[in-house]
């Protein structure tokens, strides 16, 4: 608990009504969207300038009292857990647009705005901000930053990664740097701004970004592709890319995926396919009409059972919705869902959701696939029961061989989700015991008594297993 | 329990869009409810305060993906709320009990409140009180509220139509049975008349059977369950008796309860498949109107409308489009939908009594969207919401430019006899 003195040191800063340590706010602030993890922490601060940010750093790290930043508490790997207890540090006061420049195409923004909110007000300036994570009505910038999240359209337009290219943070210390700016070309130093993008609140408190925008695409279209086999499915990925089409969001459903999909949006989705690739493409009218004509060849040719072209723009609306539903809808199936994002390279997708199947059946538990194929970023998830330990247990074994196959195949543990506490023991299979000792140096560097979001990303011990080396 | 904690509910709640607090969200207060069950917290004040603080709005469950029941987790703490001692202080169960139990179960106790309070109003006491400062001494959110009341009836729709009204311009095409309501009958029953008569030109038979009660939403809301499933047992065999093939409800908070009777006895085997028969009977007028021989509707002159839905009407019995539809359809209406309309107004059954200062903070944010429309009249398909946003127009609008009306009233003025 907070002692007295600190809490008076903070209600000075922020006001006695945004410093909260009663039980209710304390509860409400001890889990994020993570399942099976919980942790209280001792309080509760809401600041509303990066000054205020400043001011209780110096507070707390004086005291040596932990914080955690936190936005809609969306995370899907424990990242705004208060594990270690003390402060949960929530941005949502800090939630403005302090500047849209239309000469330099580029926002300056507030952690706490929720991406969505963002996302409209850029389009009413006649602009495009593409990140666009499925949580993105309740997420925050801050947060989207924090985790380096991806979305449906990283394939053609990249992630939030690529859009950051400046940003005010502030450090355990509570010293204020500034880091890029309203550049697209800035080689001073390192890249301190791409560092901090997806460091997960453990080198910096995120206070404002500036964001760039680039130009809307004109029009768009959205088709569906339905296939028999799981394979073909997946082997279709890999053909589109190689015929050199790159689409807006090329997005693949399994079958229990579609099942449950289509019961929450009712959208008519046949429930005898083995697998659905969602496609879209946007860009010039003529350009966009003749991509989607050839996906559709690409598709008849790997044995597509049937494609269709959304007619109208409000039935392709409609088909994302229902993608962008796919987590939370497996939820309805039985109580704990468990999602994971093992991420491949796209030439490996056939063989990772092979790999997927083999070791789902291996421990008798249930798993759907579905996921960003044109990326290779694919979400297997498990569908359970927490209240059953030994399922549970199955399905982290099986857990750990999908992230070991993932990086035999050439890929990663995470494709945009991040470490945070669940996927710290795997971290070293894939950068390695020097990659670790390095980021580690990084972390002392910045927050040398582990002060922001301490627990995360480095766990105590690496998990027993072969290191595998990418052949 | 289903909840996956996504968030997905946060931005459609409205107390958390008020106050921007997780505690104050649907999240938020389904952990709340989990800590208190597996003994992590006390149940205790803060926990208390959060669910009186929820509207009961149930808006989570249409954003909710995952299908999780907020409404039946909300009830069930609330039952435990108030059966658990020392909850609640000696006074305030005291004038629940006698308020809740004492008169709004029997609909002849409340037509004498009717006429108390229609005599008061008509006699010059309600003049003097408000002129002499009487009011002051009551907080000013009731004392609001006083004013704006329409005037009370001490007899009912049934006493002034009598109990069945026939089918008018051919075969009955169903017969219907009025759920009268209590609050309803006594301050709305002008609408409850206009009501069987809409129905009856769209070539329904009506029916008021006289053995039937108050719903229960107000003490299902509350935490007394026992009570609610009294009185639900009581309106299943009225209607049953009466033999009706649509219950019809002109009040988005009751319908929405009587539409869950079977859930509500879920645990009563004997009344179970009465309750089933019931409950899939319940229909909304505006969709029963929908269902009859179309009826013509003008207006003298060219009017704008906006509609507020009814949270209960929307979320709990899924209807939003047959009363704009009926509404779109009146010759010489503007239809203008406010931003927002599916986001509560702040009544949520006695709330708006209960946590004055939420319930404001939530009509001053839906008075800006409504005032936004330049409508000349507000619709809304319940009391509660009609008496709010009366409310509303007092301390937002313009009430000598802006009216409040029930849409089964604005309709019935408008109707094109054949």
């Amino acid at each position: 608990m907070l002692s007295e003195s600190v809490k008076r040191e903070l209600a000075a800063i922020v006001g006695p009504e945004h410093i909260k340590d009663d039980e209710t706010t304390r509860v409400a602030h001890s889990y994020d969207a993570t399942p099976m993890l919980q942790a209280l922490p001792d309080a509760v601060v809401y600041p509303s300038c990066t000054d205020e940010v400043s001011r209780i750093m110096k507070v707390l790290s004086r005291h040596k009292i932990p914080v955690v930043s936190r936005g809609s508490g969306t995370n899907l790997a424990g990242g705004t857990v208060p594990v270690a207890g003390g402060v949960v540090m929530v941005m949502h006061r800090m939630n403005r647009i302090l500047e849209m420049d239309l000469e330099n195409l580029t926002a300056v923004v507030q952690p706490g705005l929720i991406t969505r909110d963002f996302m409209a007000e850029v389009e009413r300036h006649g602009l495009f901000y593409p990140p666009d994570p499925s949580s993105m009505a309740i997420s925050t910038i801050g947060g989207n930053i924090a985790e380096g999240s991806g979305g449906l359209r990283g394939l053609k337009y990249g992630t939030t990664k690529d859009y950051v290219i400046g940003l005010e943070a502030v450090l355990a210390s509570g010293e204020i740097i500034r880091t890029g700016g309203k550049l697209m070309k800035d080689v001073a130093g390192y890249d301190l701004t791409k560092l901090l993008v997806g460091s997960e609140g453990t080198l910096a408190i995120i206070t404002e970004a500036t964001l760039k925008l680039i130009p809307p695409p004109e029009t768009k279209r959205t088709m569906l592709a339905m296939f028999r086999s799981l394979d073909d499915a997946a082997r279709t990925v890999s053909k589109i890319i190689e015929a050199r089409i790159i689409p807006a969001t090329l997005e693949f459903m399994d079958n229990p995926t579609i099942r449950v999909v289509d019961g929450f949006a009712k959208l008519g989705l046949p429930h005898d396919m083995e697998a659905i690739l969602l496609i879209e493409q946007d860009g010039d009218p003529a350009a966009v009409a003749r991509d989607i004509e050839r996906i559709a060849d690409i598709c008849r040719t790997e044995r597509a059972d049937r494609v269709e072209v959304a007619a109208t723009p409000e039935e392709g609306q409609r088909l994302m919705t229902a993608r962008r539903s796919a987590l939370t809808a497996l939820a309805r199936l039985r109580p704990t869902t468990i999602l994971e994002d093992a991420t491949v390279p796209r030439s490996k997708i056939a063989d990772m959701v092979r790999e997927i199947g083999r070791i789902a059946a291996k421990y008798n538990v249930h798993i759907a696939t579905f996921g960003h194929a044109g990326d290779g970023n694919l979400h297997p998830t498990a569908t359970t029961d927490a209240r059953d330990r030994d399922e549970i247990e199955r399905v982290e074994a099986a857990f750990e061989e999908i992230f070991e196959a993932a990086i035999r195949l050439g890929g990663t543990i995470t494709g945009e989700h991040g470490v945070g506490i669940v996927k710290a023991p795997f971290l070293e299979w894939k950068v390695g015991p020097a990659g670790i000792a390095v980021m580690r140096g990084i972390k002392q560097a910045f927050d040398p008594d582990n002060l922001l979001n301490p627990g995360k990303m480095f766990a105590k011990a690496a998990r027993r297993r072969v290191v595998v080396q990418r052949g | 329990m289903n909840c996956m904690r996504c968030g997905f509910c946060l931005p459609a709640c409205p107390t958390f869009r008020e106050t921007g607090a997780e505690a104050e969200s649907p999240r938020g207060r389904i952990a709340l409810m989990k800590a208190v069950h597996d003994g992590v917290m006390a149940p205790a004040d803060g926990f208390i305060e959060q669910m009186d603080h929820c509207l009961g709005c149930r808006a989570c469950e249409t954003a909710c993906p995952a299908d999780v029941k907020y409404g039946r987790l909300l009830e069930q703490a609330r039952d435990a709320i108030e059966d658990a001692p020392g909850t609640r202080g000696l006074r305030a169960r005291v004038l629940r009990r006698a308020i809740f139990r004492g008169v709004f179960p029997h609909p002849r106790r409340m037509r004498l409140l009717g006429g108390a309070l229609k005599l008061y109003q008509r006699s010059g006491l309600a003049r003097l009180a408000r002129g002499s400062g009487a009011m002051r001494l009551l907080p000013s959110h009731l004392a609001e509220m006083e004013r704006i009341l329409p005037e009370a009836a001490g007899d009912g729709v049934a006493a002034r139509i009598g109990p069945r009204l026939a089918a008018r311009g051919g075969e009955p095409v169903a017969k219907v049975g009025l759920f009268r309501g209590c609050i309803m009958d006594i301050l709305f029953t002008d609408t409850n008349v206009h009501t069987a008569e809409l129905l009856a030109e769209a070539g329904f038979e009506v029916v008021i059977p006289d053995a039937q009660v108050c719903c229960g939403a107000l003490h299902a809301h509350g935490g007394d369950m026992a009570a609610a499933r009294d009185l639900a047992r009581r309106n299943i065999r009225a209607f049953r008796e009466a033999g009706v093939d649509y219950i019809v409800s002109n009040a988005g908070g009751c319908g929405a309860l009587l539409v869950e009777y079977d859930h509500l006895l879920k645990d009563d085997p004997g009344l179970a498949e009465d309750a089933a028969w019931f409950a899939e009977r319940v229909v909304d007028v505006a969709e029963l109107l929908r269902r009859g021989r179309p009826l013509a509707f003008a207006s003298p002159e060219p009017v704008r409308v906006t509609y507020q839905d009814s949270c209960h009407l929307r979320n709990v019995m899924k209807s939003s489009g047959a009363p704009r539809a009926l509404i779109a359809g009146v010759d010489g209406v503007e239809f203008c939908e406010m931003a927002e309309a599916d986001r509560c107004c702040g009544s949520a059954g006695i709330y708006n009594i209960t946590q004055p200062e939420m319930s404001g903070a939530i009509l001053a944010h839906k008075m800006e969207h409504a005032n936004a429309t330049g409508a000349d009249v507000i619709l809304t398909s319940n009391p509660g919401c009609l008496l709010q946003m009366k409310l509303g127009i007092e301390r937002h609008g313009d009430p000598s430019r802006t009216k409040a009306a029930h849409v089964v009233d604005f309709l019935y003025e408008r109707i094109k006899k054949a």
